[in-house]
């Protein structure tokens, strides 16, 4: 085997590749072939490094040299002078990795330094097409373990033991999932990876599956062989190209390797993974309704029980886990269930992947301890709001959660005391507002996809979230009474309580909690008409002070002629007038402030 | 090809040799090849690859092989230097043959060789 | 079936356990709101209306599809519950075009019985958006208004599990959801099969026939005009439903009485068409049998079924009895052998057909389906539409003394009557071949095992020294399963029958509306309404179709012979490939 003395790492997740990293890639491997040190100087592709804000990304090792935001014309500077002479090119590396002329490698910087990685530990460190990769650092061990060393019991008792809860979005325990998976007998039986990650923002399960797809594929097939399934599939959303392109090159890899397929290992077992693409609905992240669009069926959710670990797909007994979760269990295995628990807080085990997004300078995904707060998280990994901005408040658990203030950013992060504030981990999406943001526009903001991703199928959220969206869209725009905002929160709890599936039953939760933390900016809405950080553009008003000067720049620009002169005179000696703008006719567009003399600045918003 | 649990270890054993470099809590071996314009001009680039040549003949898989700029001692290039658990030693005038010796005898063996250090150079 | 302990409203009860909650309350006389539910056929707990509380769940529970529990501790009238029904109700009704007073269902709409139940009185939602709708009345047979749909699925449903055909389905998402055709298409390009069970189930108006009802008072009212009304089999024994008599009551003389007071020339029972029906075809599968024809011989008498072999299985096609089915043949014997026999000009005769069937209304349209230019059928009447004139006419129907069909055509056997009922056209034909085969009047002539509902029924029968097998389905499920038996060579047959509805014409599209509270309370209406056609087939002297002294006439007087020339100019028709999502 080739040993090389440095290795290139390039971020080929989705955010990077759609920064153009492959060709970053391919144009690297040529200017290594031209310096003549291609075969001294490995390219890997990767998967996603996390820090996505900062991308392309591409670490240099051994030295572990962090450049971020690498452009094409970038690459033959770093070939020339980093891999031929030997020179840290400091102008490109990111900001933080250099601090007073010292070159900080990529594990040393605050982002990575404060992470704690098992899902994502692979994810950035090894070619996610290469499964001899994932095999030198300790890939299959575990399947290897389970299959010789353990019985299925064993297994289950393991996973039981390291606390794991399920980190799709409920938090059901893991182990215990798997045991009533094991409990029905039937002649077929299967394992199904949820791969239909749908809040907006979250991507760690893309991540996963384009960064190391066999930690995966190695937990279901010990998942299978644990539950009694022989059978396993994989639902994921089409429009994660790279991850299926990566999922089937692994699949089609452990099968030639025999880690999948009849009789694995020798053992007798037999395990063989299929992959379902969808068409991308939220809802179909809901089990059941994952379970039916897989039957090839309309993604509508089905009541519950009967559970999936009873009657699953086609009816059979079959255990459903996130991709996450998953990733999660090769090492939980491998070192202990024990090892496992002793990370987190007492009902929160281990780590848990948050993909950091809004106003947050550095957004990304990052894989944290739990019971780190909420505060190292925003601050110490994310680095806080950008252009020094006022924290406001952090939106987790996606769409389906709810909003958290400043006074809870001490919170340690765990499932029960995010629910005990009104929101819940969810899928790990972790949405900052600062100070700019309107909780009220925010609050529809997330109305408005669970509206249109409702399936249809019962009339509280078909109906229902509709209603609710149209009731904010009445308060945001001022025509908001307190009769709309009684009637808001009575729908709220009134679909949170009837909903059929979970995504009807937490669709409310982000107008449930902005009512609970900032009511008075919904009252400034509906009382005083105005939106208190300007964000919702019917509440505003444009005035012209007395800076004006009578120029009448502002009136020419205004397409709906609303700006006329007043009968107040400015200057005897020009006799200009100064203008006004009628309210009633004026859209908000802003043509006059931008055509008001900066100097004179005498149009103001508000 | 399927694979046994045997093969599955020899492939891991195998793909790890080249692997440690990205895991730098594994690696106790350092070589840091002077590679300025000063060192490329009086001969570092074959030395480097000898070097690698060497490590790679040996399957020395926790050898680090980094490179540096110019140190200020161009009389003395091609130059590198071996840390060995935070132990420095400088070689210095090397050629591909003496640099296949150092790793050899000094990363191997562990044994210094002390008429291609720096310090004997410098007492000439 | 053990029972279990359950507690409702703080009261004990001891319960089976495969109960669902909504049944246990029913026990224990508790009738919980339903909308969507539908036993066996839609249970998906998607209306809401249905919401209890249960102790120890986080949020209300469906108690349609929550089955009971050892220890369930149930409350179904909290203000919780109540509350939460009536938002249910309002939202319903906020989407929901309340024309009420306009609509077909007026008076018959459980979603109306709801809101006076809950008496809704202010919708806030109501000035709020809604759904675009949709009207499709483009089909021949069957009228969509999605401006009524609630979306409770029981259409979906009994077109995917009743119909076995999976026409309508959702699409879109969210608020933008509704019940259609795949890709849009028109009813009539996507598929469907008019069997119209799809009406039957509808809580509301969202799906109705497309009426004749104007067409026929139109006709009444011309004094020049001959009208002439036939009713089928299966319309005596479930009109009486819809003038509050029991299911399964036969009021075949009520229905004569009532209709001759509308005004019509003449009342006929298409009975005396299906005897003709079994002359021809029985002939037609002796002939087949006999002459190395095609076989198995398919029925042809229900047009659902027609089209679904049109567009699913074109490559049978020439497996079909090229009979028309008896109401085709009853109008085209009315206008040329009745109206030369009346001496009255055919052109002047105008031929309602009442039928429990909406695919009827497409059928008496097919291009073939008249002679000499002369439309075999004008009108045809569903059960329900004729009911409606009926009381829109102000006729006390239950006051009615029974009438006699009028003559020279009125007359039929047992094996007439029975046609109503899955397995009856099977048997009846069944009693005339055996008949002609062993040349004798057999005593035994009752085939009991293509009776029941059963999905699928075959049997093998000596007659004339041959063995006959033969087979018989009923809906489109069960018709899918049994062609492709027979296409994969799995079975043999000679005579097979299908009808397009389950249960056959008894369950058909046109049938009375049974509310979900009874259909769900355990009635199988297919084998209630069936029973009156079974008795009425006992108590007929004669029941064998070639017995009939009428059908003996018309062929002696008119005729000649079954499958004569003259017989295949009037009552003999063909079929063609119809394509499913034609490309424009």
């Amino acid at each position: 085997m080739q040993i090389y003395r440095s290795h290139v790492l390039i971020c080929g997740g989705t955010g990077c590749t759609s920064s153009k990293s492959l060709l970053i890639k391919d144009e690297m491997i040529s200017e290594l072939k031209r310096l003549g040190i291609h075969n001294e100087v490995q390219v890997v592709m990767t998967g996603c490094f996390g820090l996505c804000e900062q991308g392309p990304i591409m670490i240099v090792y051994p030295e572990g040299t962090f450049y971020s935001k690498v452009k094409i014309s970038d690459v033959k500077r770093i070939a020339e002078e980093h891999l031929l002479k030997g020179r840290i090119v400091k102008d490109l590396l990111y900001y933080e990795a250099l601090e007073d002329e010292i070159v900080k490698s990529v594990e040393e910087v605050d982002f990575y330094s404060k992470q704690m990685r098992i899902a994502l530990s692979n994810c950035g460190v090894i070619d996610p097409e290469n499964i001899d990769e994932y095999i030198a650092f300790d890939g299959y061990q575990a399947l290897i373990k389970a299959l010789t060393e353990m019985n299925p019991e064993q297994v289950i008792d393991e996973l039981k033991i390291s606390g794991l809860r399920g980190r799709g979005g409920a938090g059901f325990p893991t182990g215990l999932k798997w045991e009533f998976a094991a409990s029905y007998k039937d002649d077929e039986k299967y394992v199904c990876c949820n791969a239909d990650e749908g809040d907006p923002g979250a991507f760690m399960d893309r991540s996963i599956l384009e960064g190391t797809p066999h930690s995966v594929l190695e937990a279901m097939t010990i998942a299978g062989y644990a539950t009694g399934a022989n059978k396993g599939y994989i639902y994921v959303r089409a429009e994660y190209p790279i991850a299926v392109s990566r999922l089937e090159i692994a699949i089609k890899q452990a099968k030639e390797y025999g880690l999948l397929g009849d009789n694995i290992l020798d053992t007798g077992f037999d395990f063989d993974i299929e992959i379902r693409l969808g068409a991308g609905a939220f809802v179909c992240g809901e089990e059941t309704a994952l379970i039916e669009s897989i039957e090839g069926k309309r993604g509508m959710p089905r009541t519950k029980p009967p559970f999936p670990a009873e009657k699953g797909i086609w009816g059979k007994p079959t255990l459903i886990n996130n991709v996450e979760t998953f990733a999660n269990i090769p090492a939980i295995i491998l070192k202990g269930g024990k090892w496992f628990s002793s990370i987190g807080i007492p009902d929160s085990k281990g780590t848990k992947v948050f993909a950091l997004g809004g106003k947050i300078t550095n957004t990304g995904l990052v894989e944290i301890p739990m019971g780190t707060t909420l505060r190292q998280v925003i601050y110490d990994i994310g680095g806080g709001c950008p252009d020094n901005k006022k924290f406001k408040a952090v939106q987790t658990g996606g769409p389906s959660g709810g909003c958290l203030t400043s006074e809870h950013l001490d919170t340690p992060i765990g499932y029960d005391n995010l629910v005990k504030l009104g929101s819940m981990m969810g899928s790990g999406g972790m949405i900052v507002m600062d100070e700019d943001n309107c909780m009220v526009d925010i609050a529809r903001y997330f109305l408005d996809f669970t509206c249109d991703e409702s399936c249809g199928k019962c009339t509280p959220c078909r109906e229902g979230t509709k209603r609710l969206k149209e009731l904010l869209d009445r308060i945001c725009t001022g025509k908001g009474t307190l009769e709309d905002l009684s009637r808001l929160e009575e729908l709220a709890y009134y679909i949170q309580d009837n909903s059929l599936c979970n995504l009807g039953q937490s669709a409310p939760n982000p107008v449930i909690s902005t009512l609970k933390h900032f009511r008075d900016e919904y009252l400034a809405h509906v009382i005083d008409k105005k939106c208190p950080t300007g964000v919702c553009k019917d509440l505003l008003q444009y005035f012209i002070t007395d800076r004006c000067l009578g120029c009448g720049s502002c009136a020419r620009v205004c397409p709906k002629d609303c700006i006329t002169p007043t009968g107040e005179i400015i200057s005897e000696k020009t006799g200009k007038r100064r203008f006004v703008i009628d309210n009633s006719k004026c859209i908000k567009c802003g043509a006059c402030i931008q055509a008001c003399p900066p100097k004179v600045s005498a149009i103001v918003r508000q | 090809m399927k694979k046994s649990i045997a093969d599955l270890m020899k492939i891991r054993d195998e793909a790890l040799k080249n692997m440690q470099l990205r895991d730098q809590s594994e690696s106790n071996c350092r070589v840091v090849v002077g590679m300025g314009t000063c060192g490329i001009s009086a001969g570092a680039r074959p030395v480097l690859r000898a070097i690698i040549d060497e490590i790679n003949k040996r399957s020395l898989n926790n050898v680090q092989v980094v490179q540096t700029g110019c140190v200020g001692m161009c009389r003395f290039e091609p130059m590198f230097d071996v840390n060995i658990n935070d132990e420095k030693v400088t070689y210095v005038n090397m050629t591909s043959e003496k640099a296949r010796q150092v790793v050899v005898e000094h990363i191997v063996n562990k044994r210094v060789i002390r008429d291609y250090t720096i310090g004997k150079s410098e007492n000439e | 079936m053990k029972n279990v302990n359950i507690k409702i409203n703080g009261m004990d009860f001891e319960v089976p356990s495969n109960y669902t909650v909504l049944e246990a309350c029913k026990k224990a006389n508790i009738d919980i709101p339903t909308l969507c539910y539908l036993k066996e056929i839609n249970e998906t707990g998607a209306c809401r209306m249905c919401v209890v509380e249960v102790e120890g769940a986080r949020s209300l529970q469906a108690s349609c599809v929550l089955k009971v529990r050892e220890g369930m501790n149930v409350k179904t009238n909290t203000k919780r519950v109540i509350n939460s029904r009536t938002t249910t109700l309002e939202l319903l009704l906020a989407n929901h075009n309340k024309d009420c007073l306009k609509c077909n269902r007026n008076g018959k709409c459980e979603l109306q019985d709801l809101s006076e139940r809950f008496h809704i009185r202010d919708i806030y939602f109501d000035s709020f958006e809604k759904r675009t709708p949709h009207y499709d009345d483009s089909s021949v047979s069957i009228v969509r208004d999605q401006s009524k749909c609630i979306l409770c699925g029981r259409c979906v449903s009994a077109c995917q599990k009743v119909a076995g055909m999976g026409i309508l389905t959702y699409i879109n998402r969210g608020f933008e959801a509704v019940v259609g055709t795949g890709f849009n298409y028109k009813l009539e390009e996507a598929g469907c099969i008019y069997c119209g069970q799809c009406i039957n189930v509808c809580p509301v108006g969202a799906l109705k026939e497309k009426s004749h009802i104007d067409q026929v008072w139109d006709a009444i009212n011309n004094p020049n005009v001959h009208v002439v009304v036939q009713t089928a089999p299966a319309v005596r024994a479930s009109i009486g439903e819809e003038f509050g008599l029991e299911m399964g009551t036969r009021a075949t003389g009520k229905m004569v009485a009532a209709i001759k007071r509308l005004g019509v020339d003449k009342v006929f029972d298409t009975n005396f068409a299906a005897d003709l029906t079994i002359m021809e075809e029985g002939y037609e599968l002796l002939d087949r049998i006999q002459n190395n024809g095609v076989l198995p011989m398919l029925t042809s008498c229900s047009p659902g079924w027609i089209r679904l072999i049109e567009q699913y299985y074109p490559e049978f096609i020439h497996n079909l009895s090229s009979c028309k089915s008896p109401h085709q043949m009853f109008g085209a014997i009315i206008k040329s052998y009745y109206a030369e026999k009346a001496n009255i000009d055919p052109k002047d005769i105008f031929v309602v057909s009442v039928m429990p069937c909406s695919a009827k209304k497409s059928e008496m349209n097919r291009d073939e389906m008249e002679v000499n230019g002369l439309r075999d059928v004008d009108a045809v009447l569903t059960t329900r539409e004729i009911s409606n004139i009926i009381r829109e006419a102000g006729i006390r129907f239950n006051e009615l003394e029974d009438e006699e069909f009028d003559n020279p055509l009125g007359e039929y056997s047992g094996a007439g009557v029975i046609f109503g009922a899955t397995g009856g056209v099977m048997e009846a034909a069944l009693r005339t071949v055996a008949d002609i085969l062993e040349n004798k009047d057999l005593d035994d002539f009752e085939y009991n095992n293509v009776r029941g509902i059963e999905g699928i029924k075959e049997a093998s029968i000596e007659l004339g020294g041959k063995t006959v097998n033969i087979a018989v389905a009923h809906g489109g499920e069960n018709a899918k399963k049994l062609m492709d038996m027979i296409k994969s060579g799995e079975k043999e047959y000679h005579f097979v029958e299908i009808m397009g509805c389950s249960g056959g014409c008894v369950n058909g599209g046109g049938q009375p509306y049974v509310k979900a509270s009874i259909r769900n309370s355990g009635v199988d209406i297919r084998l209630a309404r069936a029973k009156a056609l079974y008795e009425e087939d006992e108590i007929k002297q004669v029941r064998k179709s070639h017995q009939n002294k009428q059908i003996q006439l018309l062929y002696k007087e008119f005729l000649e012979k079954p499958n004569s020339h003259k017989s295949h100019e009037l009552l003999h028709t063909h079929y063609k490939k119809q394509e499913i999502f034609p490309i424009s």
